[in-house]
């Protein structure tokens, strides 16, 4: 998105169409299993366009080292890591720069829902490995994460459902895939309590106007609450099978 | 890995309540308002061995950055744009829970988001600083050092970072002979734009600017926005364990407008008089 001068391809033709096919209001292809890692306490692994990842948690557990733990709440952990294979050049298995931050925006992200002060001295980790990264690895983690932690049966106040939004030549569109990233103006991932209508990240990388922001913000949320649905059918397909009848409340 | 933590300043929970009481009143504990950002002092070019530099003084964090330039290969997939890289360290001197030794993951991400502010909003010009394209580019390094730590590190940092970039004046390298040669000018850096960020902390229901290392204790969320000289929105980051509602983000967003543009004159007029 740094790079607006490098725009000599069109992200979007004449039809409205994008470069993956999908209009501007489309999500790319969601597909989420619950419970893959079976020695985990809850997982997921989620395919969001050409992501592919698999969160895992482990918890609520003791601490390791004992003087992390804190006397009146739960110590989140958090680790977003990509594997070497992941990306098109070969990513350098240390952590990086990148990595810490959004593993700092992720465990930021989650804590809202959870309800930490149920488990005081106790640990949760939560374990999200990007095994093919698109754009929005860090969105499509946290909805695989926040599934993964519901699983575990963690006390939770919501579900954490996240989708970016962003300007392609000066069109706000919506789930910004890998060369929409790169080659597009702005990206802005969002993650979303749904029911509690609260924002729990968000970031902004490249240029928006005021009007644009708030058209890019209202956009990501609609974004959110689509993802919210695939979420809540993941989670009804492991436990109920196909009753996916089930109304909410 | 990210690990949740105690906060380093233990606030007390009658201090805490105190907070509370007079921001629920609009006032807040050091006599600001809930929207008053504390006296910005700015000290142009006090590093004399640096291109460029300033100290700039928020209340009472100060955190002083240099600038220096280099030759070098420019970035991979860049090929044709001069390396811009910044980093920031937050001093031991800074507070007593600071130590040496590898940056921490808040450290690390308040160098990621001062440096997204910069290069989202194209403040320099990279275009322009290609000696050799895909070869031999300039090299601009920013270094912040943070010697005093109380608050609002991601404002005073950022601000720092585009006073010592503003004021730098860069060396003129030629190619001679296939070599980098410094022929002893100085030029002003390709500046187009003057990002400011703007960081909003919200405590309970009210929503707070440039907040001190205490009203950070007592957080729920923390929002940092970038806006350029046009008023257009460049970098945003959330931070901290709590949720902002939608109209909380908007209205944000908005403030960090009008500041921005408060804190930008200034600062030209800082800059103006400085040198």
């Amino acid at each position: 998105m740094n790079q607006a001068q490098n725009q000599i391809k069109n992200l979007i033709d004449e039809n409205g169409k994008r470069t993956d096919g999908r209009t501007t209001d489309e999500l790319r292809e969601i597909k989420i299993t619950v419970g893959v890692v079976k020695n985990a306490d809850g997982s997921a692994f989620i395919e969001f366009g050409k992501n592919k990842i698999v969160a895992a948690v482990y918890g609520p557990r003791e601490v390791h080292p004992k003087h992390m733990a804190l006397p009146d709440r739960c110590v989140l952990r958090c680790r977003y890591h990509m594997s070497p294979f992941s990306t098109d050049t070969r990513k350098n298995p240390a952590p990086s720069r990148r990595e810490v931050e959004i593993s700092k925006v992720m465990r930021e992200s989650l804590e809202p829902a959870l309800i930490l002060e149920d488990y005081p001295r106790a640990a949760i980790d939560v374990f999200v490995e990007i095994l093919q990264a698109d754009g929005g690895s860090r969105c499509a983690g946290i909805t695989a994460a926040s599934i993964a932690l519901a699983d575990a049966g963690i006390n939770m106040r919501d579900i954490v459902c996240a989708c970016a939004a962003g300007k392609v030549d000066n069109t706000i569109v919506l789930d910004i895939n890998d060369t929409e990233d790169k080659e597009g103006i702005a990206d802005m991932p969002v993650a979303y309590m749904p029911h509690l209508e609260q924002v729990t990240l968000l970031q902004l990388d490249g240029i928006l106007t005021p009007e644009q922001f708030n058209e890019c913000m209202d956009k990501a949320i609609v974004g959110c609450n689509m993802v919210y649905e695939i979420q809540r059918q993941a989670l009804m397909q492991k436990y109920f099978g196909n009753e996916t009848e089930l109304k909410e409340e | 890995m990210s690990s949740s933590k105690r906060s380093t300043i233990i606030v007390e929970h009658l201090r805490k309540q105190q907070m509370w009481d007079s921001i629920s009143k609009g006032k807040r504990l050091d006599g600001r308002n809930l929207d008053e950002t504390r006296p910005m002092e700015i000290e142009f070019d006090i590093i004399k061995k640096a291109n460029g530099s300033a100290k700039v003084k928020l209340g009472n964090t100060e955190v002083v950055a240099g600038v220096k330039v280099e030759t070098g290969e420019p970035f991979e997939g860049l090929e044709n744009k001069g390396a811009l890289i910044l980093s920031a360290e937050v001093l031991p001197t800074a507070s007593p829970y600071s130590e040496p030794g590898p940056p921490d993951e808040e450290t690390v991400e308040l160098a990621r988001v001062v440096d997204r502010g910069v290069r989202e909003s194209q403040m320099v010009d990279l275009d322009k600083l290609v000696l050799i394209p895909g070869k031999t580019v300039y090299t601009i390094f920013v270094d912040c050092s943070i010697i005093n730590a109380d608050g609002n590190l991601f404002d005073a940092t950022s601000y720092a970072v585009v006073s010592a970039l503003i004021s730098s004046k860069l060396p003129v390298f030629e190619i001679q002979d296939g070599k980098v040669v410094d022929i002893g000018n100085k030029q002003n850096p390709p500046i187009t734009t003057i990002p400011i960020s703007i960081t909003a902390v919200r405590i309970g229901d009210a929503v707070i600017l440039d907040p001190t290392s205490e009203e950070e204790a007592c957080m729920d969320a923390r929002i940092t926005i970038t806006t350029n000289s046009d008023g257009h929105f460049t970098a945003i980051q959330k931070g901290s364990t709590g949720a902002f509602t939608i109209e909380q983000i908007k209205k944000a967003a908005e403030t960090a407008r009008i500041k921005g543009e408060d804190v930008r004159t200034k600062l030209k007029e800082l800059s103006n008089t400085g040198q």
